[in-house]
């Protein structure tokens, strides 16, 4: 790890203030991430910018629409146990315990989590070309090992996936991430918060330099009935998912009235397709139509020599995920069998 | 604290430290370690783990992989598991740190959950013990798991490269059992 220098931020605004002012500087909440690519000098800051005593931020409270506030510096475990958030949003909470060990839920964070880079085998390998670590210098997945990228929505210059589970659940469920900075308070809805590579990999979100993740707000709508977070993976604990889906339905009698879905582990961001979701709307429950949503979901997918089999992996994860939030059976993320 | 051997029979110099030995830039913390108060001096990028280890003696922490996969690092904090290796000493300042050797009472009577290992012969070669036990104490605390699927589940930040979990969960069991049905 290479030295640094320390401030433990008073508020907000000295946090962003001191963020924006030096752009080796690093804002560490968690640090189950951050410490881990520091290990690697994959990260060297500057300076670590501690906010994880910063008052409020940690919350978890109903908002005036009905909503649900989590504070940024509520823990996985603080989120995923909360009782507003297992009634309401079971969805979230099983993305939440589907994700990591007790261990790390106990110390990530919930702005951590959004913020979390990818796990890349090259970005991880400073040995090694990145044009996500070393703007401009290639990309060796494409042509190299590449079993746990990206098929959906990457470019020539990045093929990266973005690890997190929590965050697939935070994409169907429509959330508002809330971030304070120089220019003041901002949401950004959640499909906007994080970026596709383009020709520039090495910016994950939108946030700007400086701006400090806040909380994270749920709408009153909850799929608190017809929900599932279906994650496959080489592992049944503590691995990244190949394919995720997290999905939520409101039935209407056996016919679906609003859904959303969102899949995990195939794409930079997590990857929700609005018109997929509209081709099932007002219609039967019914594998054929969610095999059509699928198809529709998948129809820009690129596989690369390790990860082809993602896109028949996903299509019939998303036709399993849909099945089981219409049938109100979520996955269970104890014993994983598959329903 | 007993004298390192390895150092007293070579005599020579005591190794070079991260932290507080040698760095210049250290910040004055407080931790309460195993129901002890202590001031610090850490560097910034001491781990609880080296602080630990490197600095306080208290060996029976073990360092695996470094980087959160293994699980035999976990302590307590603030009566929570977490992996000591990831967490910087100087963020902590005013926590409450538990290790495998803060787990037995005064008198020096082993942890019911270390006395479960014992009895079913839950290890190997010792390696990541200390944080199976210290993780399999927390679980115990979050009264989360009563099933063995359950444990197996909430145990998958520790791995055992010997394999014993099969016992392992055995143990666990037991003193879930023993505490008849404390927790959720």
């Amino acid at each position: 790890m290479n030295r640094f220098s320390y401030l433990r931020a008073g508020d907000v605004a000295e946090a962003a203030r001191e963020a924006a002012a030096d752009p080796a500087a690093r804002v560490i909440a968690g640090g189950t991430n951050l410490i881990d690519l520091m290990k690697y000098d994959v990260e060297r800051p500057s300076r670590l910018i501690d906010i994880t005593r910063l008052p409020g931020l940690r919350a978890i409270e109903e908002t005036a629409d009905g909503g649900l506030s989590i504070g940024a510096l509520a823990s996985n475990t603080e989120v995923a146990r909360h009782p507003e958030v297992e009634r309401r949003y079971p969805l979230l909470s099983s993305t939440i315990l589907a994700g990591a060990t007790p261990q790390l839920r106990n110390a990530a964070s919930t702005g951590g989590n959004l913020l979390q880079r990818t796990r890349c085998y090259y970005f991880y390998d400073p040995g090694t070309p990145c044009n996500k670590r070393e703007p401009g210098t290639g990309c060796p997945a494409i042509g190299g090992v590449n079993r746990i990228h990206a098929v959906l929505g990457a470019s020539e210059h990045c093929i990266a996936t973005h690890p997190s589970d929590m965050c697939v659940a935070l994409a169907a469920l429509e959330a508002v991430v809330r971030v304070s900075g120089a220019d003041g308070e901002r949401g950004i809805p959640f499909a906007d918060f994080h970026r596709l590579p383009g020709d520039a990999p090495e910016r994950d979100t939108n946030l700007r330099q400086g701006e400090i993740v806040t909380a994270v707000e749920l709408p009153p709508n909850s799929f608190g009935q017809h929900h599932t977070y279906l994650k496959l993976r080489d592992r049944h604990s503590y691995a990244f998912a190949l394919v995720s889906v997290a999905a939520g339905i409101e039935m209407d009698g056996d016919r679906i009235g609003r859904v959303r879905f969102a899949l995990g582990g195939v794409a930079h961001k997590p990857w929700r397709d609005p018109e997929a979701e509209a081709l099932l709307q007002g219609r039967p429950a019914s594998a054929e139509g969610f095999a059509a949503a699928a198809e529709h979901v998948l129809r820009g997918a690129i596989g690369h020599k390790h990860n082809a089999f993602k896109i028949e992996l996903a299509r019939r994860a998303i036709v399993r995920a849909l099945g089981q939030a219409a049938a109100g059976t979520p996955q269970s993320q104890t014993d994983k069998r598959i329903q | 604290m007993p004298d390192n051997p390895a150092r007293a029979a070579t005599g020579g110099p005591a190794p070079a430290r991260l932290g507080p030995a040698t760095s210049p830039q250290t910040v004055a913390i407080e931790l309460t370690i195993n129901g002890r108060p202590r001031r610090l001096a850490v560097a910034p990028w001491t781990t609880l783990l080296d602080l630990l280890r490197e600095e306080l003696d208290l060996t029976g922490t073990k360092k695996g992989c470094d980087h959160g996969q293994c699980g035999s690092c976990t302590v307590l904090l603030d009566g929570q598991r977490i992996n000591a290796c990831l967490v910087l000493a100087v963020m902590k300042d005013g926590s409450a740190v538990t290790t495998v050797e803060g787990l037995s009472g005064p008198d020096g009577a082993l942890h019911p959950m270390q006395e479960a290992f014992i009895e079913h012969d839950a290890f190997q070669c010792g390696y990541c013990t200390p944080g199976q036990i210290c993780s399999a104490v927390a679980l115990v605390e979050e009264g989360r798991a009563r099933a063995p699927d359950e444990i197996r589940e909430l145990m998958s930040g520790n791995i055992c490269r010997c394999g014993a979990y099969p016992n392992i969960v055995a143990a666990i069991q037991q003193v879930l059992a023993s505490n008849g049905g404390a927790g959720r």
